[in-house]
């Protein structure tokens, strides 16, 4: 089955251990996910490729429980949807990053609790290709 | 600096209405304004009108009289109305006019807000993969606030049932019913905490205010209102706001505490002197939330305050008198000016069945939205 990264200049991938592709500043060391054109505290018009640590902690959470209108390309129907969990996760003391949980279930997550990325299926398209997208899981 | 007056107040109701435009509606709201004040169209020197769904606002004229005035239209998220308000003051402030018009219009479809994320700063891939969600980051906010700050379920239960309470005594909001604490509690998990009867809706309507210099305003009426603040904030490194891919470790406060500060301020009061409260209750959690920071208590005491029934209308600080966003939905353009509506008429003695006892004297309402942005304005007699 051939596999596609979903947005893959945000995470590296292929690999076994995969990371977000963030940015910092050259200027005034700010942290941003993803890497993006100028950086958001001081302004410089350039960052630079930063890859984020690989394991974080859950800083806060909710859960989707409705399928999101378009431009939501998750391919599910109202049939098909899964809620899925979303969290805001502390990487080291760099940034937090919003990101899907591979847990969604509210008795479960805990604030606090350590998170590391890895790449999980997001959707499968009509010629059998399989989009992956990153995930954090508990570990 | 001139001092500004309200001196007008129109609303057209909030709700579902077919196929009637959103101009239609907005053109409604400026005429019960006119009429509130005792003013015609022909007096009005300018106008700013805000909406997000009509492209441009200005075109009301057509319904109005083609009179050839200024009129500036504005979209600036959920705090689209109180930029309206604010720069209708400023113009008035400056001695450019003597008399204005805020008008705010939408009609938005069912359902969750949606939107192009590039258009907000967020990449293209956040709306794709199922993050581009305002209610999702509503859930993450008041998840660790209430970690933080020991906020129950019930207590956002409490404060939705107290929304759709004030609704059903309000003849202009869309949702009138009652519903009761256990059922909002037991209403579909949208985002937890948040379930669907703890958020508001986008819907239909449109809002209106006359503003005029205030040494002129005995001229239209005997019961101005006179507004002491208007303030507008976006959010700074460190916040983490709506339609974020991240944020930073080192925190900052969100932009309405900001704006709040810089209002009071302005207005030269605080948060004590505050008669009647309108916030932004895009869901129940941030109505309990925006309690703290808009000054009116400490983090955590919303739990006894709401408990106690302090944000009741006969309360001893009455929050979204009106049902607030929960019970009138949110046509973007207009919400704002929906809440100035609300304050003037409470601060009039008008409000009907749902009037705040005593003579309150100091309004206060705020908004906020996509992507960080907050607006607060203060009114008093």
């Amino acid at each position: 089955m051939t596999q596609v990264a979903f947005a893959p200049d945000v995470f590296t991938w292929p690999s076994d251990e995969p990371q977000l592709i963030g940015g910092r500043c050259p200027r005034c060391a700010a942290v941003a996910f993803p890497l993006a054109p100028a950086c958001p505290r001081c302004g410089t018009p350039e960052m630079d490729r930063h890859l984020l640590p690989r394991r974080g902690t859950l800083w806060t959470w909710t859960t989707q429980e409705f399928l999101p209108k378009e431009p939501y390309a998750g391919g599910e129907t109202f049939e098909t949807f899964r809620p899925y969990g979303v969290g805001l996760v502390q990487l080291g003391d760099e940034v937090r990053v919003e990101a899907r949980l591979t847990e969604s279930d509210p008795k479960v997550l805990e604030f606090g609790m350590e998170l590391e990325l890895v790449v999980v299926p997001f959707r499968t398209d009509e010629d059998g290709t399989e989009i992956v997208t990153y995930a954090f899981q508990p570990v | 600096m001139e001092d500004v007056a309200i001196i007008g107040v129109g609303l057209h109701p909030f709700g579902r209405f077919g196929a009637k435009p959103a101009l239609e509606m907005g053109a409604e709201a400026v005429r019960a304004a006119c009429a509130d004040a005792g003013a015609e169209w022909k007096d009005v020197q300018f106008a700013f009108g805000g909406s997000f769904e009509v492209d441009n606002p200005d075109a009301v004229t057509g319904q109005l009289g083609l009179t050839g005035i200024p009129f500036m239209d504005v979209y600036n998220g959920c705090a689209t109305a109180a930029t309206a308000l604010e720069l209708t003051a400023d113009a008035i402030r400056a001695g450019k006019y003597d008399i204005g018009v805020a008008v705010g219009m939408d009609k938005h479809d069912p359902g969750a807000f949606t939107s192009d994320p590039v258009d907000y700063g967020a990449p293209a891939w956040y709306g794709e993969m199922g993050y581009f969600l305002t209610t999702k980051f509503f859930g993450m906010k008041i998840n660790r606030y209430m970690h933080d700050h020991g906020i129950s379920h019930e207590t956002l239960a409490r404060v939705a049932a107290k929304a759709f309470r004030n609704g059903a005594l309000n003849p202009n909001a869309f949702r009138r019913k009652p519903v009761a604490e256990a059922d909002i509690l037991a209403s579909r998990m949208l985002n937890y905490p948040l379930t669907q009867y703890m958020f508001c809706a986008p819907d239909e309507g449109a809002a209106a205010a006359v503003l005029c210099r205030a040494d002129i305003a005995s001229r239209f009426t005997s019961s101005p209102v006179y507004l002491r603040a208007t303030t507008l904030r976006t959010r700074r490194y460190g916040a983490h706001e709506v339609h974020s891919t991240w944020a930073a470790v080192e925190q900052d406060d969100a932009p309405t505490v900001y704006a709040s500060r810089a209002a009071y301020e302005q207005a030269g009061i605080g948060p004590e002197d505050v008669d009647v409260v309108q916030l932004q209750d895009t869901d129940a959690g941030a109505e309990v939330i925006h309690m703290a920071e808009n000054g009116f208590c400490a983090d955590g005491e919303q739990e006894r305050l709401i408990a106690e029934g302090a944000t009741e209308i006969g309360g001893s600080l009455p929050v979204n008198t009106d049902g607030g966003l929960i019970a009138n939905g949110e046509p973007v353009g207009a919400s704002g000016l929906r809440q100035v509506h609300e304050l003037v008429l409470q601060l009039r003695g008008r409000a009907g069945e749902r009037q705040v006892p005593g003579t309150p004297r100091v309004g206060y309402a705020q908004l906020y939205g996509a992507p960080g942005t907050a607006g607060v304005s203060i009114l008093s007699t």
